[in-house]
């Protein structure tokens, strides 16, 4: 039952925000985000040797079940869905949101569905719930966004509209393969998969990866993020990168390698090409930009190019570096997004060629914003290196043929180009002589206390991992 | 002593703590007094540990687990220490001139505002610092290395309104990623190929036939851990970050782009000897790039005029010297080095601290001269560093520059005679930099006459210790032409030895020493004789080459920065904004109905969105449902 509750706090108090107005909307929210992290917590807590699992009646007809399970991997994103959610609502607190009680029951909805996307074992329920996150993200887009937040929630609409499209068409049509009647089981989808020949499997994988390509997004499907993050109000931009894009590559981990094995074996090659171009292309780029927000994005795409690259590496140690590092990316993401919001706030605008010498007025914010840099850029001792260093050694334990080599290769130059852009991001924000401000104050205290619990889970799991590893050791299959 | 050796790291970690949590409340004295505190009980430890390691009851390195740091699979990395003679000598070295440079730093910096702010960062280095050296995996000594480095760009761009400076920082922090990418594959292919990153399981399986290891994989393992070092310590082609570290506080340089962070190289080369003695073709390498770099720095060092920029370079150069003797396979003779190179390139750089703090800022030589006179400790604490940094018989440079110049020899003649041209250089920069600055009259302006001092005691104690173990720090390692028993390398001998198949007979080694004292002492006297009546012309031809350090920086920038950001701009602009997005925004202006869809987001009706999806989903079914038999 524990897990049913996960997604019902938010969907129940989401619906509930509706009819709620101004700071009561506020409160509601953050009430719901704690109740939902301490369920989470529990589950993690609790289900280190043994999965948690619940299932009823749901549509019998269409032969599906809503069946849940929790286990390492599904309680670890649910416990980074509802740190980030609290952190979202609890810094939020002390800005002017237009309508705060439609954008929190939005948010919650969307974090009611996260939470059904990571627990879900039904592909049918897995589906509904992928959708039940997607949809209040057109709205908040649209509704509460930057200037080009129409053609901007467009692009997006687009792009993830044929990307559900094709992962129902692919999941219906696996279906229909399973064993006896009609079922959408994830044990049954999995049978299925692995019985049809390796030529279907080939159609399928494609049809089902672009889904969730898109959603992470791997090169050359990402084009819609840089706009969406740039023109998203901010909590919107940290629930899409630090939980969307882990739905993305969750959907790769459960309902593609292990259902389309000789799918993915006969791609996973092209696929790390993709996601190694994708580290450099966005590394670069990211190296040019002025916005402050463009560079983060890309600069996440560069993060989630060497997961999906260890993801289709196919070998236990990567895998179990995915885990920590979808965490830990999540985590500093969330903080980046959290920091970069606050220099905008600061300066009025986005352009960094405009901003500087916050560490003479805003000494806290540059110091948060060092840290947080320091665990995107994988420095040991914050949490960013133990997942880094275990993907690197994903990505290298092949057979050293040359190939393989040119990949590591270009994995290992966005250490490099990474250190050179974020480097970048410090010297013009925070160093030089302060340029004129809009707001020259500090931290607030509730930006205070959202940094603070990120920072403190930064430089925890980065000194002392092991919990982290524990939890989701059981996905690597021993 | 060594079991809770934890404690060295531990005290400058809670002094950052400390330092870096009440920053905005803490008085500037209590701060330092807080910084220099912490490393002077780490050195006071490290003491006993280093007579406990020397004494005869100590058995082999000493490994103390503090917990399980990373593990999957069959896959353990703790997080653990090891304590052997190597890494408790390098314990004395850090925490010992760390403590000198602290307390140096309590009156250097008392009028920056940022002072409780410094000896947090400084506290955090010796922290790194101290990581890197006790770890007993190569992932320790990677989590120091790279903290090390975060600790030099700090501190490099600790002046952090000047753009110069935190460029100068950005640019130290991105040549050492490229060495640490180095030294990341080389960890990987450890792991990979061995299973292990801990020192003491690598080493013995080393040897082992059963594991059918390539030799290749050797060399790549070592190539890669090479250009690691080639970074953090300033070798050819990484060099260039170090010179431009310098914008930092001039303590900074002494402790940390001097005596300790820039050695950390040689310390991981000493360290996988095992390793390398089973690549000669390596260390031949290494001997080469050494040897490279020791004459491309002191060319350069010949021609600067900034008083810190000379010695920048003259570190480069005596660090190619420590990576030809490594080269060589003198590991030993470079970790000596390692050492007197501490004491006297620290006192140097904190008497160049001492004559910029009493100029009242100036670094350019053109502008001292006769500085003797107003400031006695510091010109002869200087001269104490400039006679040992050229190698003059009877201080420490001397043994340890001999050592190498005599294992050089024993190699190849033609190393030899390159480092000895490196080393006539030295003498010949060092003391041209010593008479512009202390001898004759002096030629800055009226104001700065009339501010000349020497400087207070907080700053004329630590040069004059560092001086006294200037002359004396030899001793440990005397030549065996003199004595039969070198202290240095038996203390060392259970964890480090020289591999080398040479010996030399004591006529040819006592020639040696012979040689390089002679011309040495030829290159101090024209160094007076050009110099006691200094004129600064524009310079020409290959001076003015020299001047402009090669141009390497504009040749790094014209082949490696300019295309990248070219090539960035170029996929930002024309194939993501025009190329890629221009395709997906053309498909979906084609389908019709995308376009008429547009059409209603635009009039704003969000719900329209929804609307189509179910649609579309329905007709996703309504097939399906056809499909069931």
């Amino acid at each position: 039952m524990i897990l049913l509750f996960l997604i019902l706090v938010p969907l129940l108090s989401g619906i509930l925000s509706f009819s709620v107005k101004g700071s009561a909307a506020k409160t509601l929210a953050l009430i719901s985000s704690m109740i939902t992290l301490g369920l989470s917590a529990y589950v993690s807590a609790t289900n280190y040797k043994e999965a948690i699992v619940f299932s009823c009646e749901w549509i019998p007809m269409l032969g599906t079940q809503f069946s849940l399970v929790a286990d390492g991997m599904s309680s670890m994103l649910c416990l980074l869905t509802g740190i980030v959610s609290l952190v979202v609502f609890l810094t939020n607190l002390d800005k002017d949101t237009e309508a705060p009680g439609s954008f929190n029951g939005f948010m919650l909805l969307s974090q009611a569905g996260l939470m059904g996307v990571f627990l879900a074992t039904d592909a049918l329920v897995f589906y509904v719930f992928w959708e039940l996150a997607l949809i209040p993200v057109y709205f908040l887009c649209s509704r509460w966004g930057g200037e080009k937040r129409i053609p901007v929630t467009f692009k997006f609409f687009v792009y993830t509209f044929v990307g559900s499209l094709m992962l129902l068409a692919g999941l219906i049509y696996l279906s229909l393969q399973t064993p006896g009647t009609v079922s959408y089981a994830w044990a049954d989808i999995v049978a299925a998969g692995n019985a049809l020949p390796a030529t279907t499997q080939q159609g399928l994988f494609w049809l089902i990866f672009i889904a969730f390509a898109i959603k992470m997004p791997i090169f050359p499907f990402h084009t819609w993020q840089p706009d969406a993050y740039e023109q998203s109000p901010t909590p919107v931009t940290i629930i899409l990168s630090a939980l969307m894009v882990k739905m993305g590559l969750y959907a790769v981990l459960r309902w593609l390698l292990p259902v389309l094995p000789m799918g993915v074996a006969l791609w996973s090659n092209f696929v790390v090409i993709l996601s190694v171009i994708g580290i450099v292309y966005a590394s670069c780029i990211a190296i040019v930009q002025t916005d402050i927000k463009r560079l983060v994005a890309y600069s996440s795409i560069a993060h989630m190019g060497l997961m999906s690259a260890a993801a289709f590496s196919a070998n236990a140690i990567g895998m179990h570096g995915i885990m920590v590092q979808m965490f830990n990316h999540g985590i500093n993401i969330t903080g980046m997004w959290l920091i970069v919001s606050m220099i905008e706030n600061r300066w009025g605008t986005r352009d960094m060629t405009k901003m500087g010498g916050m560490a003479s007025v805003a000494p806290r914010m540059a110091i948060a914003l060092v840290i947080i840099s320091l665990a995107n850029i994988a420095l040991p001792l914050t949490n960013g290196f133990v997942g880094e260093f275990m993907l690197f050694n994903g990505l290298f334990a092949g057979d050293h043929s040359a190939p393989q080599i040119g990949i590591m290769v270009l994995a290992g130059l966005g250490i490099i180009l990474g250190a050179v852009y974020t480097l970048n991001m410090i010297q013009k924000t925070a160093y030089g002589n302060t340029t004129e401000m809009v707001i020259s104050k500090d931290l607030s205290v509730n930006e205070y206390a959202g940094l603070a619990i990120i920072i403190a889970v930064i430089l925890y799991l980065g000194v002392y991992p092991k919990p982290l590893l524990d939890l989701t050791a059981g996905m690597i299959g021993g | 002593m060594a079991n809770v050796v934890y404690l060295v790291p531990l005290f400058p970690l809670i002094g950052f703590l400390i330092n870096g949590i009440f920053w905005k409340k803490m008085p500037k004295s209590l701060g330092g007094a807080i910084g220099t505190v912490a490393i002077l009980a780490s050195f006071i430890v490290s003491l006993g540990v280093f007579f406990e390691v020397k004494s005869a009851s100590f058995h082999g390195p000493l490994t103390v687990t503090l917990f399980d740091f990373i593990s999957t699979g069959n896959i353990h990395i703790p997080f653990a220490f090891q304590v052997d003679a190597l890494s408790s000598l390098f314990l004395l070295i850090i925490t010992g001139v760390g403590t000198l440079i602290h307390l140096y730093s309590t009156s250097y910096m008392h009028d920056d505002e940022g002072m409780v702010k410094y000896f947090a960062y400084l506290n955090l280095f010796v922290f790194s610092m101290l990581l890197l050296v006790l770890g007993a995996n190569y992932l320790i000594m990677f989590i120091g290395w790279e903290g090390v480095g975060l600790c030099s760009y700090l501190l490099i761009g600790f002046w952090f309104k000047n753009r110069d400076y935190t460029n100068a920082a950005k640019k130290a922090f991105v040549m050492n990623r490229i060495g640490d990418l180095g030294f990341l594959v080389g960890m990987l292919l450890v792991l990979f190929n061995f299973g292990t990153l801990t020192y003491l399981d690598f080493f013995g399986k080393l040897g082992d036939a059963s594991l059918i290891i390539p030799k290749s994989t050797y060399n790549w393992i070592a190539l890669c851990f090479f250009i690691g070092a080639t970074g953090k310590s300033a070798q050819i082609p990484l060099y260039t970050w170090l010179p431009d570290a310098m914008a930092g506080p001039t303590p900074v340089s002494a402790l940390i782009h001097a005596a300790t962070m820039v050695t950390a190289g040689i310390y991981m080369i000493a360290r996988s000897g095992a390793l390398y003695s089973l690549t000669p073709s390596i260390l031949h390498i290494i001997a080469v790039v050494g040897l490279l770099t020791a004459i491309l720095a002191a060319t350069i060092a010949i021609r600067q005029y900034d008083i810190k920029k000379v010695l920048a370079y003259s570190t480069v150069s005596q660090l190619g010297f420590m990576f030809l003797a490594l080269g060589v396979g003198a590991y030993t003779t470079a970790v000596f080095h390692v050492m007197t190179h501490a004491f006297f390139k620290a006192l140097l750089f904190l008497g160049s601290g001492s004559v910029i703090h009493a100029m009242g800022g100036e670094q350019d030589i053109r502008n001292m001269g006769g500085l003797g006179k107003h400031m006695r400790v510091t010109q002869a604490t200087f001269f104490v560093g400039c006679l040992a940094i050229a190698g003059i018989p009877g201080l420490s440079g001397f043994f340890s520059k001999d050592e190498i110049l005599a294992a050089t020899f024993a190699h190849s003649t033609l190393l030899y005679a390159l480092a000895l041209i490196a080393a006539m250089m030295t003498a010949f920069y060092m003391f041209r930099l010593y008479v512009l600055t202390f001898n004759g009259k002096f030629r800055g302006t009226e104001e700065q006459h009339h501010h000349l001092h020497e400087s207070p005691a907080a700053m004329t104690i630590p040069l004059v210790i560092l001086a006294i173990l200037s002359i004396v720090g030899g001793y440990v390692g005397l030549p065996s032409v003199i004595s039969e028993h070198n202290t240095f390398a038996t203390y060392l001998s259970p964890v480090v030895h020289n591999f080398s198949h040479h010996h030399l007979s004591h006529g040819t080694e006592w020639g040696l020493m012979g040689l390089s004292v002679t011309v040495v002492i030829i290159m101090i006297a024209i160094a007076y004789a050009v110099h006691s009546k200094p004129k600064f012309k524009e310079s020409t031809g290959i001076a003015k080459l020299l001047e402009n350090k090669w141009y390497m920086d504009e040749i790094y920038d014209a082949l490696i920065v300019k295309p990248i950001e070219g090539i960035s701009n170029a996929l930002d602009k024309f194939v993501d904004r025009h190329g890629i997005d221009g395709i997906v925004n053309g498909v979906g202006k084609t389908v019709r109905w995308g376009g008429d869809r547009l059409r209603m987001l635009q009039t704003g009706q969000v719900g329209t969105y929804i609307f189509i999806m179910v649609m579309g989903i329905v007709v996703l079914f309504t097939i399906s449902f056809f499909w069931i038999k």
